[in-house]
């Protein structure tokens, strides 16, 4: 499904440059649902907005499906099945919720199809379909917002940069509900999920630990959650990892 | 409506949304001439005695009714200055349907200059919509000079949506408004203009009665190598509550320069003024972009979101 083939990821700062990525090598299996955790600044978000072609990798090569995406625009690869819920979302004078949800669809969509994704994630449709994605909507909101435009486009791979920021506990539920529906159906969805979160990891079939810019640690939840566990956030296992390493 | 060709229908239904004869009273003026008119028992329109222009007459107490006195041109080389006066009866509740289309396929320029005053009741309220829109492929420039003067009786309301966004080379609009104890004025401004074009947008608001209030918004994007200066300006001479804003998206080689400015001349005025001139921000490209657009129609639906 997706292969990162020695990405790496430099940055120009003052201090002249910086690696944020280094040499990061991986497979993803489709139909699986992914867990990169690791702590802040530890490269997760700049490596989801590689795959999603919206920062330059710096070296390396990105395969989705067999075909060489690396030179390939944001575009190009939205249109091959790659959605991308950010960890900030945007917000937006003047467009709508609706509006939002008919431009991820990419197609003219119903009300009661907006509504739908809506519900999907736990807000009241006919509350929000009108509304404008702008400051006046909470963070939590926005955050749901952003999940729901991945629900209404039909992904191969989606990928969800925190998505449990700001999301209070029966909404969590929910999510976990919306990941578990996305992989059951048909068509070989795969999920990558960034999130600090023990019960994310806890559904992950892998769990990815990157710090520092490269892979910590790679395997199955079976084997690496146990190191996790017993942790107060899953960022503090990077410590533990280190430390033992 | 007889003498009324397919050019003329097209601008009558970007500026008024008519597809035919609309309800209640209207005056429709084509290539400068009377194309039909109407009066109700409620509204009547008569022509100025010089023949500058008409006179609107709005009963006290009508309500649910509506006038819509659309202008179209479709005559290369046509300037006309118009005067159209507006009587709104105490406690009048209507709407009120203007805006000028102006197709210029010749050489020379096409200029349509309307005045309209109001004079609105006690306790009245008005919701006046105005559009402007230009097309045409000719050299000659089609050209837009607008003056809205509101005077307004205590109590009353209006509503002002002023819409240009497509196809007129030159504007300078002027609104000029007077309101007494308690009156109420919301306007909202959309302008985009693009190619060379160049508008000019000033508002003056007086508020002189205790407890008029006046919120007057504009949002332009000024595209290519065009040009706008907007210039808002808000006077408190009682304890009232004014606030202004403009808000524009610049775009490619385009200039834009808002000129706000306040003047209270009374300790319980309350005067607010808020503007903002940016591109549009990166994230917001991208964003749309991640769900599958490209660059190009993100910016459509960014600029169609903030202009709607
Ligand atoms: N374009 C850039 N220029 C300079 N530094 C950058 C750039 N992009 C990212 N960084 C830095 O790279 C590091 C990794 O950032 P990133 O946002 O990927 O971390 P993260 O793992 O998502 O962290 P968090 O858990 O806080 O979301 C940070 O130190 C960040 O400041
Ligand atoms: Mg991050």
């Amino acid at each position: 499904m997706l292969d990162l083939k020695n990405v790496s990821f430099r940055a120009e700062s003052e201090n002249g440059e910086i690696r944020i990525i280094n040499d990061i090598s991986l497979h993803l299996e489709p139909n699986k649902f992914i867990v990169i955790t690791g702590p802040n600044g530890g490269g997760k978000s700049t490596l989801a907005r590689l795959i999603a072609g919206i920062s330059p990798i710096s070296g390396g090569k990105i395969f989705f499906e067999g075909t060489d995406i690396t030179e390939k625009s944001i575009t190009e690869r939205a249109k091959l099945g790659i959605g991308f819920a950010f960890q900030q979302p945007v917000r937006f004078k003047g467009l709508t919720v609706f509006d939002l949800l008919r431009i991820a669809a990419g197609k003219t969509i119903s009300v009661s199809e907006a509504c739908g994704y809506l519900s999907e994630v736990g807000l009241c449709a006919k509350d929000y379909i009108k509304r404008e994605v702008n400051a006046s909507l909470s963070g939590g909101e926005l955050k749901r917002i952003e999940i729901a435009t991945i629900l209404a486009r039909d992904v191969k791979l989606a990928i969800f940069d925190e998505p449990e920021a700001g999301i209070d506990l029966w909404s969590f539920k929910n999510l976990i509900r919306i990941f578990e529906k996305m992989q059951q159906s048909e068509g070989g969805r795969s999920i990558l999920v960034i999130s600090h979160q023990e019960r994310i990891l806890n559904i992950a079939d892998e769990i990815i630990v990157l710090s520092e810019g490269s892979i910590l640690r790679q395997g199955s939840r079976e084997e690496i959650l146990p190191d996790i566990i017993g942790t107060k956030y899953a960022a503090d296992v990077c410590r533990k990892l280190s430390e033992e390493a | 409506m007889a003498k009324m060709d397919a050019i003329q229908m097209q601008l009558l239904q970007e500026v008024a949304g008519l597809h035919e004869i609309p309800e209640g009273a209207y005056n429709l003026r084509a290539n400068g001439q009377t194309a039909a008119r109407q009066s109700t028992a409620n509204i009547e329109i008569t022509p100025k005695e010089n023949g500058s222009g008409i006179d609107i007459r709005i009963k006290a107490g009508t309500t649910h009714e509506s006038v819509h006195i659309p202008v179209v041109l479709s005559e290369s080389g046509l300037k006309e200055t118009v005067y159209n006066d507006f009587y709104v009866g105490d406690d009048a509740d209507v709407l009120i349907v203007a805006g000028c289309g102006i197709d210029n396929c010749g050489k020379q320029d096409s200029e349509h200059d309307g005045i309209h005053r109001f004079f609105i009741g006690k306790n009245a309220k008005v919701r006046y919509v105005e559009k402007h829109y230009g097309s045409g492929s000719g050299d000659g420039k089609r050209i837009l000079n607008p003056v809205t003067e509101v005077y307004m009786d205590e109590g009353s309301a209006m509503e002002m949506e002023m819409v240009q966004i497509k196809g007129v080379d030159s504007t300078h609009r002027t609104t000029v408004a007077e309101l007494k104890a308690d009156a109420k004025l919301t306007v909202r401004e959309r302008l985009m203009t693009h190619g060379e074009q160049s508008a000019y947008s000033t508002y003056k608001v007086t508020l002189d009665g205790d407890g008029s209030s006046a919120d007057v918004v504009s949002r332009s994007v000024a595209r290519d190598h065009s040009e706008q200066k907007l210039d808002l300006c808000v006077l408190g001479n009682a304890a009232c509550s004014g606030h202004t804003e403009c808000d524009s998206i610049i775009m490619d080689s385009g200039r834009i320069l808002a000129v706000p400015s306040l003047e209270a001349n009374c300790v319980d005025a309350q005067l607010v003024h808020e503007a903002a001139i940016g591109k549009i921000a990166g994230e917001q490209l991208i964003k749309l972009m991640t769900l599958g657009l490209t660059e190009a129609e993100a910016e459509e639906q960014i600029i169609n979101g903030f202009l709607k």
